[in-house]
C-alpha cells in the first residue's frame, strides 16, 4: 500500500510542477513584438549578407533592404529606374555606360558613397588580382563578365566599358549581385564581411544570431526617405509546417512561400494573402536530337496532351498560372500578349501522333525530388505522365535528388532521356532563351540547351536583341522569338509561378514585387 | 581503473580515424558537388570549375583527405562555405543547443522511464502495471516528429501556452526562464519514445532481480517493501539498466534531428541536414567527426560507470 500512496503523491507533484511551469511559462507569451518591429519568417538561414557572394532568393530578401544598387526595378515592374545612380548615358555602340552618381549618400559605417566605391565593388568581384578578391567566391560574377574596365571619371561619375554590347547589363545591375557594399567595411572585416555587412540601404545591420535571427534597424538618413518600420527581424524557419504554425500563433508577422495546401488556413480576417507572378517559368525540356521528340508534331502533341490548367489549379492549388511560351508574362515589356497557351486537347494530340506516324512512343522522363523554383515536381511529374499516357505515350519516370538531377540534365539529355523537368527564375528576358534555346548554347558549348534545340532564326533574333540598346527594339525581337519557339515547341510550356506571402492584420502597405525581392521600406506594422 | 580508462581511450583512436575516412568518402562519392549546389541552374562546367578551384576541391582525393585530417589535428576544421564562418564555431554553438535539448530529454526519459519500470515490476499484473504498459506501448509507437507537430497544434496554435519553435523568444527573451519555456515541448516530444523503452527494460530488469533469493531474505527480515524495491532491488537492476541508458542516450541524440527540424531548434542535427543538402563538405565532415567523437566518449563513460557499479566487469 505504501508504494501506491507514494506513487499518487508523485503523480500529484509532477502534475503540480507541470502546471507551475505552464503558469510561469505563459508570462513571456504576452511579450509580443511591439509596433514598428516586423518579424519575417524566412525559409532558411542566410548564407551570407555579402550581395556578391550569394545566389538564393532567401538571402536577397534581406539584402535588398540593407543595400542599394546603381539602379533598381521600378515598383511593381521589372523595368530599371535610377537608384544610387541618378542618370546614365549609353554610347552609340552600346559598349560604354557612364553613370552620374547621387551626391551626399553615405554607407552605414559613415564612409561616403562615391565613384571609387563603385570601382572597388566591381573590381573585387571581377579582378582575380584585387586584394579583396579572396573575400569570395562570387558565384554570379559572370553576370558582369562582359565588363572590361570600370573607372572613376571623377568623384561622382563612373564609366563601365564592355567588351561587347550587352543589353541585359542594366537589369543585371538591378539584381542583388550588383548591390554596392562599403569598401571600408570589406577592408575592415575581410572574409567576415558577409556577417558584418554595410551598405547604403533603408535599413542598417544590427546583429546576426546564428540560426535564430538577423536584425536590421531603420536608417533614418536614408536618401530616399526614412522607412516607416523601426526594425525588421528575419527568422529562419526551414520547415514549412512550422512556419505556418508560427504564423497562426502570431510568432511572425510576415511569411513568404506559403505551401499551397496551407493557404486555406489564412482565409480569416486576421490575415491577408498576397500573390504576385514572377519571372519564372516551369517547363519540360524535350530531347530534339533523338527519339520521338525529334519530330515537331510529336512535340506539339505533348503540348496539347498535358492538362496544364489541372496542374496549376489542382496540383499547385492555384499558386501558378499556365505558361504560354518561353518568356514569363512578368517581363511585361517583352512579353508577347498575343500568345495563347497550347489548349488541353487530347484528341488533337492523338491526331498529331497519327500524322507523325508514331505509335505508342516510349519516353524516359527525368523528374527531380525538389529544387529551386521546381514547385511540386514529383506530383507534377506523375500528373504529366498520366496525361501523356492517356494519348498513347509510354512514359517511364526516373527520379533524382536535385543536385544529381542537375548533374544529369545540364550536360544534355542525349543517350539518357527524352524529357526532363526544369524551372528558371531570371531577371532579364534575355537570360533564359539566350542560355537555353540558342544553337551556341548546346551543352557542348557550355550552355543549358540540354534538348539541342536549334533554329537559326531564333539564334539571330536573340543575338540581335542582346546587342540592341533600344528597349522597344529588343521587345519586338523577343516577341517574335516567342512566337517561333512556341510553334517549334522545343519545350512543353507548363507554368509561371506566383509567389505568395501572408501578412497579419497588423501589417500595412505591403506588396510583393515581380522580382521576388522583398522590399520593406514602406511597410507599416501597427 | 585508470589503466582501463586509458586503454578504452586508446582503442577509440582507430574508431575515430575510421569515421574520418568513412565520412570523407561519403561526401566525396555522393552525387552533386558544392559548386552545383551554389550555382543551381547556372552550373556550367566553366563556372563549376572556378568555384571548385576557389574551394580547393580541384586537388586529388587523397591529398584532400590528408590536408583535412592534418588541419583537424591542429584544431582547424576549416571554413563552412554555406555559412561563411569557421566550422568549429558553428559546430560548438550548435552542439551546445543539441546538448541542452537532448540532455533535458535524456533526464526526463531516465527519471520517468525508471520510475515507471520499477512501479510496473513492483505491481506486476496489477492495475498500475497494466496502465503503464499500455501508456508505454503508445509512447513507443508514436513517431516523435508527428507527436511534435501535434503538440505544436494543440499547445502553441490552439492554446498559446508554449512557443511554436525556436530556442529563445525572438524579441526581449534570452534568459533561463525563456529557454526553459521553449524547451518544454521539444524535450517532451523527444523523450517519449526513449521513456517507453527504458520503462520496459527497467521493468524486466527489476522482475529479474525481484526473483532473487536475497530479495526474499530482505523481505523475510522485515525490511520495508519500499526500501526493498527502491534500494536493494533497484541498485542491482541498475547494472542492466545503465547500458540501456547508454544506448538510449545515443538514440535521443540522433532522434534530436527530427525534433530540431520540427521545432526549429538550432541544433547540430538540423545543421547537418542543411549542410548535406548544400553539399557543404567541410561542415558535414567536421560536424560528423565531432558528434562521433562525443558519442564514443560517452560510451566509454557508460562502460566505466558500469564497471564501477558491477565489480564482476573486468577493469
Amino acid at each position: 500500500m505504501q508504494l501506491i500512496t507514494w506513487t499518487r503523491r508523485a503523480v500529484f507533484a509532477a502534475a503540480g510542477a507541470l502546471l507551475a511551469a505552464g503558469t510561469v511559462g505563459s508570462l513571456p507569451a504576452q511579450a509580443q513584438t511591439p509596433p514598428g518591429v516586423l518579424v519575417v519568417g524566412q525559409i532558411a538561414e542566410p548564407k551570407s549578407l555579402d550581395p556578391a557572394a550569394v545566389t538564393a532568393v532567401n538571402d536577397f530578401r534581406i539584402l535588398m533592404n540593407i543595400y542599394d544598387g546603381l539602379v533598381r526595378y521600378k515598383s511593381g515592374t521589372l523595368e530599371v529606374e535610377p537608384a544610387l545612380a541618378e542618370s546614365w548615358e549609353i554610347s552609340e555602340d552600346g559598349t560604354e555606360y557612364t553613370f552620374n552618381l547621387r551626391d551626399g549618400v553615405s554607407f552605414h559605417d559613415g564612409t561616403p558613397f562615391n565613384a571609387e566605391a563603385v570601382v572597388f565593388n566591381f573590381e573585387r568581384m571581377l579582378d582575380e588580382d584585387h586584394p579583396y578578391h579572396d573575400t569570395g567566391p562570387f558565384p554570379l560574377a559572370f553576370f558582369f563578365s562582359s565588363v572590361d574596365t570600370v573607372e572613376a571619371v571623377d568623384d561622382l561619375t563612373v564609366k563601365f566599358t564592355l567588351s561587347a554590347p550587352y543589353a541585359p547589363f542594366l537589369s543585371n545591375l538591378a539584381y542583388p549581385t550588383g548591390l554596392i557594399v562599403s569598401p571600408a567595411a570589406v577592408e575592415q572585416h575581410g572574409e567576415d564581411f558577409g556577417r558584418n555587412p554595410s551598405g547604403t540601404g533603408p535599413f542598417h545591420f544590427v546583429e546576426w544570431r546564428s540560426n535564430e535571427a538577423v536584425v536590421v534597424e531603420k536608417n533614418a538618413d536614408y536618401w530616399d526617405g526614412a522607412p516607416a518600420l523601426e526594425a525588421v527581424i528575419y527568422r529562419p524557419i526551414t520547415d514549412a509546417n512550422t512556419r505556418v504554425a508560427e504564423m497562426l500563433a502570431g510568432g511572425i508577422d510576415l511569411m513568404v512561400e506559403v505551401p499551397p495546401v496551407a493557404l486555406s488556413e489564412f482565409e480569416g480576417d486576421e490575415f491577408t494573402v498576397h500573390e504576385q507572378s514572377g519571372p519564372h517559368v516551369w517547363f519540360l525540356i524535350l530531347n530534339l536530337k533523338e527519339g520521338p521528340f525529334a519530330e515537331k508534331l510529336v512535340r506539339q502533341a505533348a503540348n496539347y496532351a498535358i492538362n496544364k490548367s489541372a496542374l496549376v489549379n489542382d496540383v499547385l492549388e492555384g499558386t501558378a498560372e499556365v505558361a504560354a511560351g518561353p518568356t514569363p508574362p512578368a517581363f511585361a515589356w517583352a512579353y508577347n500578349e498575343e500568345l495563347e497557351p497550347y489548349p488541353y486537347d487530347p484528341e488533337k494530340a492523338r491526331e498529331l501522333l497519327d500524322e507523325a506516324g508514331v505509335e505508342n512512343p516510349e519516353l524516359t522522363f527525368y523528374v527531380t525530388e525538389g529544387g529551386s523554383g521546381m514547385l511540386d515536381p514529383v506530383a507534377m511529374g506523375t500528373a504529366i505522365q498520366a496525361d501523356l499516357e492517356a494519348v498513347g505515350f509510354d512514359v517511364t519516370i526516373e527520379t533524382y535528388e536535385w543536385n544529381t538531377f542537375l548533374g544529369e540534365v545540364n550536360p544534355g539529355l542525349e543517350g539518357k532521356a527524352d524529357m526532363a523537368e526544369m524551372a528558371w527564375m531570371t531577371n532579364d528576358p534575355d537570360t533564359l532563351p539566350y542560355l537555353a534555346l540558342r544553337t551556341d548554347a548546346w551543352p557542348s558549348e557550355g550552355g543549358f540547351n540540354s534538348g539541342y534545340y536549334s533554329n537559326p532564326e531564333v539564334d539571330e533574333l536573340l543575338e540581335k536583341a542582346r546587342v540592341s540598346t533600344s528597349q522597344e527594339e529588343r521587345a519586338e525581337l523577343y516577341k517574335e522569338m516567342q512566337e517561333i519557339v512556341q510553334e517549334d515547341a522545343p519545350w512543353v510550356f507548363v507554368a509561371n509561378w506566383k509567389q505568395n506571402a501572408v501578412t497579419s492584420d497588423a501589417v500595412e502597405n505591403f506588396q510583393l514585387e515581380p522580382s521576388f525581392f522583398l522590399l520593406l521600406k514602406d511597410v507599416v506594422k501597427n | 581503473m585508470g589503466g582501463y580508462i586509458v586503454k578504452r581511450l586508446l582503442s577509440a583512436i582507430p574508431v575515430l580515424l575510421g569515421i574520418t575516412v568513412i565520412v570523407f568518402l561519403i561526401m566525396a562519392l555522393i552525387p552533386g558537388d558544392p559548386a552545383t549546389a551554389i550555382l543551381g541552374s547556372y552550373a556550367t562546367p566553366e563556372n563549376v570549375e572556378k568555384i571548385n578551384r576557389d574551394l580547393g576541391l580541384d586537388k586529388p582525393l587523397v591529398a584532400r583527405y590528408f590536408i583535412w585530417l592534418g588541419n583537424m589535428l591542429t584544431g582547424d576544421f576549416g571554413r563552412s562555405f554555406s555559412l561563411n564562418r569557421p566550422v568549429i564555431d558553428e559546430v560548438l554553438e550548435r552542439f551546445g543547443a543539441t546538448l541542452v535539448l537532448a540532455g533535458t530529454a535524456f533526464i526526463i526519459c531516465t527519471i520517468f522511464g525508471i520510475i515507471a519500470g520499477v512501479i510496473s515490476a513492483a505491481r506486476q499484473y496489477g492495475l498500475a502495471d497494466k496502465a503503464i504498459t499500455f501508456a508505454v506501448l503508445i509512447g513507443i509507437s508514436i513517431p516523435s516528429f508527428f507527436l511534435g507537430m501535434m503538440m505544436i497544434l494543440a499547445f502553441a496554435v490552439e492554446r498559446r501556452w508554449f512557443p511554436v519553435s525556436g530556442m529563445y523568444a525572438i524579441y526581449g527573451g534570452g534568459d533561463l526562464a525563456d529557454l526553459a519555456w521553449h524547451l518544454v515541448m521539444p524535450a517532451i516530444a523527444l523523450a517519449v519514445v526513449a521513456t517507453g523503452v527504458i520503462a520496459r527494460l527497467s521493468r524486466s530488469a527489476m522482475l529479474e532481480v525481484l526473483r532473487q533469493d536475497y530479495i526474499r531474505t530482505a523481505r523475510a527480515k522485515g525490511v520495508h517493501e519500499r526500501r526493498v524495491i527502491w534500494t536493494h532491488a533497484l541498485k542491482a537492476a541498475m547494472v542492466s539498466i545503465i547500458p540501456v541508458l547508454g544506448i538510449q542516450a545515443g538514440f535521443v541524440l540522433s532522434g534530436a534531428v527530427y525534433i530540431e527540424i520540427v521545432f526549429q531548434w538550432p541544433g547540430v542535427g538540423r545543421m547537418l541536414v542543411n549542410a548535406i543538402l548544400q553539399r557543404d563538405i567541410l561542415l558535414v565532415q567536421g560536424g560528423v567527426v565531432f558528434v562521433a567523437a562525443c558519442y564514443v566518449l560517452f560510451n566509454i563513460a557508460v562502460d566505466v560507470a558500469q564497471s564501477l557499479l558491477d565489480p564482476r566487469i573486468k577493469t
